[in-house]
């Protein structure tokens, strides 16, 4: 047995965040830890990584109990952790990168040399003297593996590793895995997608609410009935409407170009594409290919240099600013929830004015009125089920997931006639990732066009009608969804629309 | 080592506590302060606090000199929650007293009732127009507002100064760098008679009403604090952050533009070389005291007012230089921000990383 927790349990001033927690990694398995957001899979790891202590119970690390204080401790006994947000700096090198994050000092020469070595051995191609910035998602989080690899571990944790890459990348990710187990190593895997557990892990933890509520074999279970266990609910599978009616153009873009002076940020190229009403429209693409860009032009936060490059209803609003556009119909859920959709300091009745003002009776001869924010957020929270103390909670006190659905709420709530949402069930747990996806595609069977920018293309195959990928600013031809496979958008999410531009694109360098 | 480790949750108690607290660490820094120089403690800070207010004349000079500090602060603090750092009102209200100074002096023989009205715009525009240009810098050229501000400042008191010994200069006045004398149509009616205690004050207890209310209740005011706040999230609402820059300035400078008026048309009544002890200056720490809320401006504008009044006194009675007012202003400041950092920030002792 190489790791086992007994009884661990770690509660905060507002929850108890693992009860009780006991399990176990043996030697050469990858054992999945699985459960919604909130369920307690982070501060067990961290725990295990010695981030945190636990208030009770026993870590046995090799079969002796171990208190790991910190996690130049944890890297000592041979745990090595991935995390999902990468502690990389963009303007070094990846040897420089790999050299700050080790316990060893030594010459560099020696270290780039092990680096070849190891990411040759593991299939990892990198080359050390490479800087951060020029690196893809998928590179970078192979700078992250090797330079945990370097340190021989016996156990890796995996938190969420899967959620930037393309699908092919998340192939290649799992070969190198597999190789691991092979050497006997264990591998911790922190997932909430349910085929990658599928498809990778030997043995499967299931935690609810803190507790450890199913120990499984992945390959054995469905999806269903793992989602289930997680859940502790039916969930329900969004239903499409036969009979929705696809009706004329609302949203036209057309040649829509822009360039910033940002090196670390994509630059939008001649993207152009058709939302009509009554259709989900989905923009694929791996984080940091200009979604961003994109999302900020159509929503007005950012002008267009073109006024005619985005229309609305025949009506070119390119040169319109985002209240402008709110008063023709357009809703926007931007993906960053706090700090861009809502104030985190202020109450969520507030939160409601952000994109309120103007289009709604919440501000009256530019007096705000009180009752009727108030009103409003409640009727918000209870329509899509908010966990939150009342429409006078701080927006900073709400869990991610819950956030996300108040601020949808918010924007649904208003009877949109075009929609712009970025990552909707980014960090939400499955229960309610169903509730906002059955949300949003009543609200499309009412004719409201829908635009969803999402990473995550499990969800944008279930609820869109046409998709595109977005790769280096530049918008692939739209596609009906069910004509498409995953293959072929993670060909398109490489930038591969077509053999000639690829062509194209190496004559230029 | 010591080492900052930011709080989880600020105690709720002690952002409103600490103004309370850092005037108790004042005092008794104070009396160090007194006792170090050979005096005894306590009878300096009952001549420092307690003595100029101890008869009723006193109260009305508390009130007169807390005018200016808490019309200036009440503007400068909407400034402050929308992120725009107006350092210059000393400057606007400098302009403002110009410009109404030199209406009242150029028609000074005037008994026309509208001339205190006309001189109140007067004073209100020329302050706007002072902060307008760092407003029109910030907005065109990116130009920071605390360094442009600040400049005009002096640059407004160089030009008062060269009024005062040329254009506006008392022809009458033996050379003397001063203006003529307003007429009595220039001057605000008294409060109470035997008092420099002038209408002004009422009038600011309006403003500090208003401000309150258009912070709390109005679009405007939430536009601002959203600005302040979170940039990101007012640029999705649509509020146009160049419209903050330009609502905070313009309040900002027609309220110390106001003070500067009511500094030249009540206790002064003519214009000189120096009209204002650092008020516009001194309404910074006041605006951060009364947490940028005008309520609690209004209190702090009180108490700081008081330190001019107990440097005046403890000049006359222990022969203490003017300085005392400073270094007081100076303390209390200090210790409003030490405890603002202890009340976001816990002090770490000792090597030991503890991750959060």
């Amino acid at each position: 047995m190489r790791l086992e927790l007994s009884g661990i349990t770690k509660a905060f001033p507002a929850c108890i965040a693992n009860d009780h927690v006991n399990f176990n990694v043996e030697a050469g398995e990858i054992h999945a830890l699985l459960g919604e957001n909130g369920a307690g899979k982070s501060t067990l790891v961290k725990m295990i990584y010695g981030i945190m202590q636990p208030d009770e119970g026993e870590i046995l690390w090799e079969g002796q109990s171990v208190t790991i204080e910190n996690p130049g401790m944890a890297r000592k006994l041979g745990i090595g952790m991935v995390f999902q947000h990468f502690s990389l700096f963009e303007s070094m090198t990846v040897l420089e990168n790999v050299a700050l994050g080790i316990n060893e000092k030594g010459p560099l020469k020696e270290l780039a040399k092990r680096i070849v070595e190891v990411s040759d051995k593991y299939g990892l191609p990198l080359d050390p003297e490479r800087y951060i910035h020029t690196l893809s998602v998928g590179e970078r989080q192979r700078v992250e593996i090797v330079r945990c690899l370097l340190q021989d571990p016996s156990l890796i944790i995996m938190d969420e590793p899967t959620s930037v890459l393309t699908p092919q990348e998340v192939d290649k990710l799992f070969v190198t895995l597999r190789r691991l187990r092979e050497e006997g190593r264990s591998i911790l895997y922190i997932s909430h997608k349910l085929d990658e557990i599928k498809a990778l892990c030997d043995r499967a933890t299931i935690l609810r609410a803190g507790k450890v509520v199913g120990d499984c074999d992945p390959s054995k279970e469905s999806a269903r009935s793992m989602a289930q266990l997680m859940v502790g609910e039916e969930i329900k599978i969004p239903a499409r409407n036969p009979n929705a009616k696809v009706g004329e153009d609302r949203l036209v873009v057309e040649n829509l170009s822009m360039s910033t002076d940002d090196v670390f940020v994509a630059d939008l190229e001649n993207v152009s594409f058709t939302v009509k009403s009554g259709e989900i429209f989905g923009v694929a693409g791996v984080a940091g290919n200009g979604q961003n860009n994109l999302l900020s032009m159509l929503s007005g936060e950012r002008l267009s240099p073109n006024d005619e490059a985005i229309r609305m209803d025949g009506l070119s609003v390119g040169h319109l600013g985002p209240h402008k556009r709110r008063k023709l119909g357009l809703a926007f859920v931007p993906e960053e929830r706090l700090g861009h959709g809502t104030v985190p300091e202020m109450s969520l009745a507030d939160n409601t004015l952000l994109s309120g003002h103007g289009v709604s009776d919440l501000v009256q001869m530019g007096f705000l009125r009180f009752s009727k924010a108030h009103n409003l957020a409640k009727k918000i929270i209870e329509a899509f089920d908010v966990r939150t103390g009342g429409s006078k909670s701080e927006a900073k006190s709400l869990s991610g997931g819950n956030l996300q659905k108040f601020i949808i709420g918010r924007e649904l709530l208003k009877s949109p006639k075009l929609l712009i949402v970025a990552q909707p069930t980014w960090g939400v747990d499955a229960g309610a990732a169903a509730s906002i996806h059955q949300a949003l595609m009543n609200l499309r069977d009412e004719g409201c066009a829908i635009l969803v920018v999402s990473q995550d293309l499990d969800e944008l195959f279930a609820i869109t009608d046409r998709m595109a990928v977005i790769s280096h600013g530049r918008l692939s031809p739209a596609r009906p969804t069910h004509d498409t496979t995953v293959e072929q958008v993670g060909l398109l999410m490489g930038g591969l629309f077509d053999q000639v531009d690829a062509w194209d694109e190496e004559a230029q360098r | 080592m010591i080492r900052f480790e930011p709080r989880l949750a600020p105690s709720r108690v002690m952002v409103y506590g600490a103004p309370i607290l850092a005037v108790c660490f004042t005092l008794v820094a104070g009396a160090m302060l007194f006792s170090a120089l050979g005096y005894d403690p306590l009878n300096s800070l009952y001549l420092f606090f307690i003595q100029p207010i101890s008869d009723s004349y006193g109260l009305t000079e508390l009130f007169l000199k807390a005018t200016p500090l808490t019309l200036c602060a009440v503007g400068l603090a909407v400034g402050f929650r929308g992120n725009v750092w107006n350092i210059g009102a000393e400057g606007q209200l400098t302009m403002g007293a110009i410009v109404s100074g030199a209406i009242a002096v150029t028609w000074y023989d005037s008994t026309s009732m509208f001339l205190l009205p006309i001189m109140i715009i007067a004073g209100v525009l020329g302050g706007m127009a002072w902060a307008a240009i760092p407003a029109f810098l910030k907005t065109r050229f990116h130009a920071n507002e605390i360094l442009t501000s600040l400049m005009l400042t002096y640059v407004a008191t160089l030009f008062l100064g060269y009024l005062v010994n040329g254009p506006l200069r008392n022809p009458e006045g033996f050379n003397f760098p001063e203006s003529r004398m307003f007429g009595d149509a220039a001057l605000l009616p008294l409060l109470f008679d035997e008092s420099r205690l002038h209408i002004g004050a009422l009038i600011t207890l309006f403003v500090v009403l208003l401000g309150w209310f258009i912070m709390s209740r109005t679009l405007i005011g939430f536009q601002v604090k959203v600005v302040g706040l979170t940039p990101l999230a007012a640029n999705y609402a649509g509020f146009n952050p160049k419209k903050v820059i330009w609502m905070s300035l313009m309040l900002g400078g027609g309220l110390a533009g106001l003070a500067g008026m009511f500094e030249v048309a009540g206790p002064i009544g003519q214009l000189q070389p120096v009209i204002s002890p650092g008020y516009g200056f001194t309404a910074i720490i006041v605006a951060f005291l009364g947490r940028l809320h005008p309520i609690g401006i209004l209190l702090a504008g009180t108490l700081v007012a008081l330190s001019y009044l107990g440097g005046e006194t403890v000049q006359m009675e222990l022969s203490l230089p003017l300085a005392v007012t400073g270094v007081f202003q100076g303390m209390l400041l200090f210790f409003l921000l030490a405890c603002d950092v202890l009340i976001n920030y816990r002090v770490v002792l000792g090597f030991k990383r503890k991750a959060a």
